[in-house]
């Protein structure tokens, strides 16, 4: 018998970037419907202006059209069409393609091709196809083709170590996705106190737990009534909702634990630690202290614990340096 | 079948295929009946717009597979497939059993050379080639000389370029022993056809290419050093935006071993390691799509950013294989090519199986008053150059053009072949007007480990522009799928 081949590195670091672009793709999907649908409501530009704030992509924007421009035009060329923005779903794509390519020895020819004519009709996209009519429609078929990556990664991806790497980019995305959906609402949208529980407001929580196509999930746990505490709690601690961060956590925890145990890697204790600290602390708190501690705040540290997270893997598996995260905040809120 | 002969529209009707040999136009065919005849009178039942709705659904289906090579314009790289003509090329039987002997035949000659000129250098003291033509040729390898290559099999993939003349003669017009490519195309052509034109395949009987990675893996264990057990087989490509990136994943993916670059790979006590999430894993052969000079920065091109520093020191010490061997360049240039026949019977005591392009060498003087005497019906290669660079082809060239090839050749007539023009084979193309012939060109390819075994068929590369003689893919060329016919 030949021993079982251990993964090549590069390998590794692609299917994990292959997997968290096309969820990066699928969400950022997501939240432009989900802000298209706000805007409607009454804000005009202001909730534009609060995708890019979420994306951390102010700088970049306001070179390419200027200060104040943040109109609907402007912003969905900017996250849809524009090839030079990396955080664009163009760009994004583009990655889980280019990583798809690294990936080709490794992956079906249905996963490939399938990524290969989802880029391709990204690239045929024009100004005229992102027209706020077409938008929500565009939207969808977008989040459709990365389920149907989904789908044929379950049905044909092997299911070695590539898969796990895999399957730990996709959560691990999904977990500062996620994150930044809640934020979205909460840290930027409610402009006063007194917004809490107004018609308007239960009426953005209701868009947002269905864009997270979690609001009739979250009905099996709330039948009635709509609380913000209970939306935010729910799509932060429910383990039993697939995109919740809690679920999620927990799930690169496992898949770590099988990935170490199943092929005898001794790297990765770093990455191990850091996931128990995350599952303490979420494990530990209420959505009622981490409300009146700050929500936007304990959504920002997680963010940094999951950035820090990849670096973790990357030291480990992918053959980089150790690079310490700058200011490596804790969850503690 | 839907359709009869009485409805279908005779679409070889207005064909002429001139004064050049045609491919599949022609009575007999060697399998007792006339297949090619069926060929055709099936492709009659289709009908032409049956034929370009087919066409257009394949090269769909090319772009989507990703089956392109990149090409740059206007500052973005953009995919292009390489355009593929549905209707197939055909090798007969006899014609096939003539081209598999002169493949195996020409390789085992030129393998034998470059033992030869890295060892004993017998080829020298009985003045077979030149000593300065080989040793000063820039392709030559020092670091080879005396160095074991595991069978004395230095070329372990060749691709040979065949053009065919108006007599249907086969004559090869030049050796690929470094990195030949294309092989991905013939069996993607192949599964492309079997999807789209089962029809006309059918009850055909031609002979299968699925074989060649199985093939390739088994040689390249082979090659693998003595003592192996399992020896671990990679392909070392330059990477994802190298133009033949589809063919390195489709060979790693046929063979089932990873597709490294130069970076996954590490050498350590002159033993080469592939760098793994847990550590580094032994490599034991080495498929490499990469030239000679980017292989090792230590010991080439000091330069190159893709290579693997050390690994020369490996494969000299044995420990690992690589394919091709360094230094195979020398044995297919130009004027390596020019000695081919006197080669062959040098080294096999055999006449060539399969004919030159005959060859005017002009560093001997009868090759050279031949090429003065009758150089606008020459075609005139200096013997240095690669892709068709400088190349002054008579009948076509100025009265300028003409003059200033005389000086040269005068000046410097060691650096000259000449060759005529080869009126290259034509095969029924589907165009825009209807069927046509069109220029072709064949490369079989040869894997040779512990024995050699060829590709039946190899890649048809065929001159899409009415006329042309040009097959490259960057100046109007696609490709074919080949059918080497059972026979009975």
């Amino acid at each position: 018998m030949t021993s079982r081949l251990a993964l090549l590195s590069r390998y590794a670091e692609a299917a994990f970037w292959m997997a968290r672009y096309i969820e990066r793709a699928e969400n950022l999907a997501r939240l432009i419907d989900v802000n298209e649908t706000f805007a409607r409501d009454s804000r005009g530009t202001s909730s534009w202006a609060a995708l890019i704030q979420l994306n951390a992509d102010g700088q970049r924007f306001t070179d390419r059209h200027g200060v104040g421009r943040t109109d609907a035009e402007n912003v969905l060329h900017f996250y849809l069409l524009d090839t030079d923005n990396p955080s664009s779903i163009r760009s994004t794509v583009r990655m889980a393609r280019e990583n798809a390519r690294t990936l080709r020895p490794l992956i079906s020819t249905e996963m490939w091709v399938q990524l290969n004519v989802f880029y391709n009709r990204m690239l045929t996209l024009t100004a005229a196809d992102i027209t706020t009519p077409k938008l929500s429609r565009l939207c969808t078929a977008i989040k459709e083709s990365c389920q149907v990556h989904t789908g044929i990664v379950e049905g044909t991806f092997y299911r070695d170590q590539g898969w796990y790497f895999y399957q730990i980019g996709r959560c691990l995305e999904r977990a500062d996705q996620t994150s930044r959906l809640l934020d979205i609402k909460y840290h930027t949208l409610l402009p006063s106190i007194d917004d809490i529980g107004s018609p308007l407001d239960i009426s953005q929580w209701n868009t947002l737990l269905r864009s997270a196509a979690g609001y009739h999930a979250f009905r099996r746990v709330h039948a009635r009534g709509l609380n913000p505490n209970d939306a935010a709690g729910f799509l932060i601690f429910d383990d039993a909702f697939p995109r919740s961060i809690c679920g999620c956590i927990n799930q690169i925890a496992d898949l770590m634990t099988e990935l170490k145990s199943h092929y005898a890697l001794r790297a990765g204790n770093g990455a191990m630690e850091r996931l128990d600290e995350i599952q303490a602390i979420l494990s530990t708190r209420t959505i009622e202290r981490i409300v009146a501690k700050g929500l936007h705040e304990f959504l920002d540290a997680l963010q940094t614990q999951l950035i820090a997270l990849t670096s973790d893997l990357g030291a480990a598996f992918f053959g980089h340096d150790y690079v310490p995260t700058p200011e490596v905040a804790t969850v503690e809120a | 079948m839907t359709g009869t002969t009485d409805h279908a529209v005779d679409l070889f009707a207005d064909y002429d295929a001139d004064r050049f040999f045609d491919e599949l136009v022609r009575p007999a065919d060697g399998t007792g009946g006339s297949l090619t005849g069926l060929i055709r009178r099936r492709l009659c039942e289709m009908g032409l717009d049956t034929l370009h709705e087919r066409s257009q659904d394949a090269e769909n289906e090319l772009f989507n597979l990703g089956i392109t090579f990149l090409i740059y314009a206007e500052n973005q790289a953009v995919d292009r497939i390489l355009p593929f003509d549905v209707i197939p090329r055909i090798i007969t039987p006899d014609e096939w059993r003539h081209l598999h002997d002169g493949t195996v035949q020409r390789v085992t000659a030129l393998n034998q050379f470059l033992h030869d000129i890295y060892h004993d250098q017998h080829l020298f003291k009985d003045g077979i080639v030149p000593e300065d033509l080989v040793l000063g040729n820039e392709n030559y390898v020092p670091a080879m000389k005396g160095l074991a290559v595991k069978y004395d099999s230095y070329v372990n993939i060749l691709g040979i370029d065949l053009v065919r003349d108006a007599e249907g003669t086969f004559r090869v017009l030049e050796d690929n022993c470094r990195v030949p490519s294309g092989v991905s195309y013939v069996v993607e052509n192949r599964h492309l056809m079997q999807r789209a034109f089962p029809d006309l395949m059918s009850d055909i009987g031609v002979k299968s290419v699925t074989d060649y990675g199985r093939k390739l893996h088994e040689a390249l264990c082979e090659m693998a050093p003595e003592g192996v057990l399992y020896p671990q087989v990679v392909l070392l490509s330059p990477g994802t935006y190298n133009s033949a990136y589809f063919e390195h994943v489709f060979l790693a993916r046929e063979m089932g071993v990873p597709l490294v670059e130069g970076s996954d790979l590490v050498v350590e006590d002159d033993k080469v390691y592939m760098k793994t999430i847990t550590g580094l894993s032994p490599v034991h052969s080495i498929y490499r799509r990469l030239g000679d000079d980017f292989l090792d920065p230590e010991a080439f091109n000091p330069e190159s950013l893709l290579g693997v520093p050390g690994i020369m020191r490996a494969y000299a010490k044995g420990n690992v294989a690589l394919a091709n061997a360094v230094g195979t360049g020398v044995a297919d240039d130009k004027a390596i090519y020019a000695y081919m026949p006197r080669l062959i019977k040098y080294y096999l005591d055999q006449d060539p199986i399969l004919e030159s392009v005959p060859t005017h060498i002009c560093r001997e003087r009868d090759g050279l008053q031949y090429t003065l005497d009758h150089l606008d019906e020459l075609v005139v290669k200096p013997v240095g150059e690669a892709g068709g660079y400088g190349i002054v082809i008579g009948p076509k060239a100025t009265e300028e053009q003409l003059d200033a090839c005389r000086a040269s050749l005068l000046a410097d007539p060691s650096n000259y072949i000449s060759q005529p023009l080869v009126p290259l084979s034509v095969s029924p193309t589907l165009t825009d007007d209807g069927i046509e012939p069109r220029h072709v060109d064949l490369r079989p390819f040869c894997i040779t480990g512990q024995s050699s075994w060829v590709l039946p068929g190899g890649l048809t590369r065929v001159a899409l522009r009415k006329g042309s003689l040009i097959v490259n893919s960057s100046q109007g060329g696609g490709s074919k799928d080949s059918w080497v016919l059972e026979g009975s």
